[in-house]
């Protein structure tokens, strides 16, 4: 049985991520143990919440070394929300903050008009549609592996996360027309903008998918 | 537009998934854990429990239902009815819910939806109002389960409730609820325009038609729905299908196929 390890720095809903991934077939570890999380298997980086709350939780725990180290090792590793956002170098919510540096790129708000230039809502909140990015031809080999362009997932946010290199941009999603990146890969390591563990079949598919990532 | 959110409300007394007619008369419906697997399966876009005599008792029996509920469902769900505290707030959430839904507490003290919104994040705190006509384009705020008046005009406490911190409002309509005769679209305009968070119609759906309505004239953001699921009156996929026939956007649903 896959063992996977999900980083418990007191933000997000670490009970659905865990229920999902079980229910998918994997013994969970809940944890904020440094040594344990840098020697882990398969490491779930959750959260919901802001950035630089998010990073000092994790500072003041000791986790972003251990993090930082367990990423360098050719290892699965997946970012939710939050998660995701902190995989990046840098954050401009609330003022500048540097962030875990996994992914070259920052977060950015979602801009505050959609396509034609008027208001929308923001948060993003509710279902939408993932799309292939215009550089990407299939997800096969990835943890999209199966997933149809078009299949939707649920996301709740207000910033999104710009790769700046191209091949890291795994998925995009459209927000009443502007385009965000929703989730983003580097070799072994993977982060979704949306939460794949309330996200249905298709939330399912990409958590099986990430349990079977060979090691 | 970005998908309207198709959101299944199950109301509960006790152990039991009830409705009533304009919040009154409550008929038992079955066990709610079986129902919301069952709307999941569907394809359901969220799940709202409701706690209906909560407030009225000052307890909460909800927390073993929603951890049942979250073993085998994947998708968002709103736990509401008789949460007062941050404390209660944090024991739904860590019982699996993704949002709670406030009223009683957050009229009696509204600093409470800054606390929850502040401690949990905005996207977590839906404030839930019960709405009832005083006359052609006013309503009053009410809690309870459509008990109480408060006094309090229904568009001025949304707004108010935004400026607290509120991520999201479920907007409810005492006099609508459980009619199966349309939503009060005025109402839900009035709300939509007032506040620029996601807002949720719920009461008094009966048909597809009055869904539609409620998103092109209410401008909802989401759509409560429980008579007409609870007996049967329409599938979900019938209700995403007609939305999506009318140029609706709803969500593309991948049939459970595991």
């Amino acid at each position: 049985m896959v063992k996977i390890t999900i980083v418990d720095y007191g933000m997000g809903n670490i009970l659905s991520v865990q229920r999902a991934f079980e229910y998918c077939g994997a013994q969970v570890i809940i944890s904020d143990n440094p040594q344990y999380i840098k020697n882990s298997d398969y490491l779930v980086l959750p959260g919901v919440g802001a950035f630089a709350d998010g990073m000092k939780e994790l500072s003041e725990r000791g986790l972003i070394e251990p993090i930082i180290d367990f990423a360098s090792k050719e290892r699965p590793f997946l970012g939710i929300c939050l998660g995701m956002q902190m995989m990046m170098g840098k954050s401009e919510e609330f003022g500048i903050h540097d962030g875990l540096g996994l992914i070259p790129g920052s977060v950015v708000r979602i801009p505050d008009e959609d396509i034609n230039g008027l208001r929308h809502k923001i948060p993003h909140i509710g279902w939408n549609a993932l799309e292939l990015p215009s550089n990407k031809k299939t997800w096969n080999g990835t943890i999209l592996e199966g997933v149809e362009p078009g299949e939707t997932v649920y996301f709740v946010h207000s910033y999104t996360a710009v790769p700046i290199n191209l091949p890291n941009r795994l998925a995009d999603a459209f927000y009443n027309g502007q385009i965000i990146s929703v989730a983003v890969q580097s070799g072994y390591l993977y982060g979704c903008q949306f939460h794949p563990e309330k996200s249905g079949v298709t939330g399912l598919k990409i958590i099986d998918n990430f349990i079977k990532t060979k090691i | 537009m970005s998908n309207i959110r198709l959101i299944a409300r199950l109301d509960v007394k006790g152990p039991n998934l009830v409705k009533g007619v304009q919040l009154e008369g409550l008929r038992k419906i079955g066990d709610p854990n079986v129902f919301a697997k069952e709307y999941y399966d569907q394809g359901i876009d969220e799940l709202i429990y409701i706690d209906i005599v909560a407030s009225l008792y000052e307890r909460n029996n909800l927390l073993e239902i929603v951890r049942r509920t979250t073993k085998d469902v994947f998708i968002p769900l709103t736990v509401g009815g008789g949460l007062r505290t941050v404390e209660n707030v944090r024991d739904v959430l860590r019982a699996g819910a993704d949002k709670v839904a406030i009223n009683t507490a957050a009229i009696k003290r509204p600093e409470l939806i800054r606390e929850i919104s502040k401690r949990f994040g905005s996207q977590c705190m839906v404030l839930s109002i019960e709405a009832k006509k005083v006359r052609e384009g006013k309503w009053e705020a009410y809690y309870d389960n459509g008990r109480e008046k408060t006094g309090i005009d229904v568009i001025e406490w949304a707004k108010r409730g935004y400026e607290h911190g509120a991520g999201e409002i479920l907007l409810t309509s005492v006099d609508m609820e459980g009619t199966a005769k349309g939503f009060d679209i005025d109402l839900v305009k009035a709300a939509s325009d007032a506040v620029p968070i996601p807002l949720i119609a719920s009461g008094g759906m009966g048909n597809v038609n009055d869904m539609i309505n409620v998103i092109n004239d209410g401008c909802a953001d989401a759509i409560a729905m429980a008579h007409v699921l609870h007996y049967k009156k329409l599938t979900i996929q019938e209700v995403r299908e007609y939305a999506a026939s009318r140029n609706v956007n709803v969500r593309r649903l991948k049939l459970w196929s595991r």
